[in-house]
């Protein structure tokens, strides 16, 4: 479970304090999806920083499991919104990285590891660097890290957003389908309404501003993960509804 | 693969070619005994070489070796220190900046008055020299990592060693062997200048002895044989350079 009361942060800038979050408050509860949406500059990527221990100067309450933010103790899934593989390992070490930094690599760890990597597709791959692939592979191979790694939390910024529209509803399914059978609690930052109502038991509307962004709506949505649930016409009312409520924001802001 | 090192073997061997040329043209043009023609300096190379220069360059290779050993032992950490833990830096980059400009040469009278003039003294010189390159490489290397690419090892919890091994020393590395290279670079022609004095050993001193005795033939050996020094130290760096940097070739 992950519980975010008050939260505020603010970058230090060159001459004045810059607010990036302001008065935030969520709650995920344990091995659900949180989808976290809003116009760019709102903060998203703020907020996932705070929760995986990269921002450690903010106002406010963060709770994970009932304990602190701690990286050493907890073991969190951190998916940067650009993949975070190291260019200098190749896949396999790069997927191995996670385990190794929390636990040390055991052989234990090799089977499921195959195991993950044929699921993925990423099973020929594995010699490569992270250079040599497709924004899709190197996705899945980031994929593979978290999942591996068998974390508390995950946290996963924009993950499909600099994908092609094909690959990137491919991917979605790809990760459901991990998901389903880990059930991690997760947050999911998206920019892609139809993202946040396919794969969020939770959407948190996020609004930008003057004074740093805040949540301007929570909803709950009781079709995750479901894929019949996308080509209903529900669906894409519910999507159409959303899409709306962002742009009356955007309005308001201007 | 073997297509590649075809394709290097051939640019090398066009390099030697070429040199050559011009060498035997400014031979065949100036007609004097001060730029002998190639053949001449060939024909005898195998033996001047195993003859006389073999300890020479033995000794040159000892000092370089030892002196960027040094270098690295010192420069290493500290460039890796001032790249990494900014308030470090903000202490010690005065105190690089300051230093750094000094010709160090210049302070030879006094570093053999100090270390003597014998192997200490040329050995601490390249140190003095070479040191400033490779802490400044390291330290700049460093801070040309993006923040982001921390974020997988920092949300792990990872200890400074991990984050050392995983992400500092393979990040910095292309330009470690950068100031490696530089480093051989200078330490040669630090050499020639301070092998002149207190020894009787070294490329420096054998060349400007084959001058002063008038032996061009033997001054140009040596020549060759520093030339083929710089081909092999520099040959191995690029062959390491692509064993270890592999995920930077394209
Ligand atoms: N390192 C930083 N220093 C200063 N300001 C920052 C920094 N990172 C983000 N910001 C600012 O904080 C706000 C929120 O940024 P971010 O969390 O990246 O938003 P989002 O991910 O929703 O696009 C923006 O106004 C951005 O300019
Ligand atoms: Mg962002």
């Amino acid at each position: 479970m992950i519980e975010v009361k008050n939260l505020a942060v603010s970058y230090s800038g060159l001459k004045q304090k810059n607010t990036a979050l302001q008065n935030v408050s969520l709650t995920v509860p344990q091995g659900t999806v949180c989808a976290v949406i809003g116009p760019s500059g709102c903060g998203k990527s703020t907020l996932l920083k705070v929760i995986a221990g990269l921002i450690t100067d903010f106002a406010g309450q963060v709770r994970i499991n009932g304990g602190e933010v701690s990286p050493k103790k907890l073991r969190i899934g951190f998916m940067p919104q650009n993949y975070g593989l190291l260019p200098w390992q190749t896949v396999a070490d790069n997927i191995r990285l996670a385990c190794r930094i929390k636990d040390g690599w055991t052989e234990a760890r090799a089977a499921k590891m195959e195991a993950l990597c044929q699921k993925l597709g990423i099973e020929d791959l594995l010699s490569r660097y992270p250079q040599e692939l497709s924004g899709g592979q190197q996705q899945r191979v980031s994929l593979a890290r978290v999942f591996l790694l068998e974390p508390d939390i995950l946290l996963m910024d924009e993950p499909f957003s600099a994908l092609d529209a094909i690959t990137r509803e491919e991917m979605q399914d790809v990760f459901r389908d991990l998901w389903e059978e880990a059930g991690i609690t997760t947050i999911l930052v998206t920019h892609y309404v139809e993202e946040a109502l396919y794969l969020g038991q939770q959407i948190v509307l996020m609004a930008g501003g003057q004074s740093g962004g805040t949540v301007a709506e929570v909803m709950e949505n009781k079709w995750q993960g479901s894929r019949a649930w996308k080509t209903t016409t529900e669906f894409f009312a519910k999507s159409q509804e959303l899409k709306e409520k962002i742009k009356a924001m955007g309005a308001r802001q201007s | 693969m073997r297509n590649k090192s075809k394709v290097v073997l051939r640019a090398y061997l066009f390099g030697v070619l070429f040199l050559l040329l011009l060498w035997q043209l400014t031979a065949a043009l100036v007609q004097l005994p001060i730029i002998p023609e190639p053949s001449l300096v060939f024909e005898r190379l195998g033996q001047i070489f195993a003859d006389k220069i073999a300890v020479h360059a033995a000794y040159s290779l000892w000092r370089i070796f030892a002196g960027i050993l040094l270098a690295v032992l010192v420069g290493y950490p500290l460039g890796i220190i001032m790249g990494y833990f900014s308030k470090a830096d903000r202490y010690l980059a005065p105190l690089v900046y300051l230093t750094y400009p000094i010709p160090k040469i210049a302070l030879l009278p006094i570093l053999m008055l100090l270390a003597g003039i014998g192997e200490l003294s040329k050995i601490i010189m390249i140190f003095l020299i070479v040191v400033f390159q490779i802490v400044v490489a390291l330290r700049d290397g460093i801070r040309a990592i993006p923040a982001e690419t921390y974020y997988p090892l920092y949300s792990l919890g990872a200890r400074f060693r991990q984050v050392f091994r995983y992400i500092l020393v393979p990040a910095t590395l292309p330009n470690f062997i950068t100031a490696i290279r530089v480093a051989m670079a200078t330490a040669v022609s630090v050499l020639f200048f301070t092998e002149t004095f207190g020894t009787q050993y070294g490329m420096g001193y054998f060349i400007m002895d084959a001058w002063l005795r008038v032996n061009y033939l033997e001054m140009y050996t040596g020549i060759v044989i520093l030339s083929l020094m710089g081909l092999f130290l520099f040959g191995l760096l690029d062959i390491l350079e692509a064993r270890l940097c592999r995920w930077q070739m394209k």
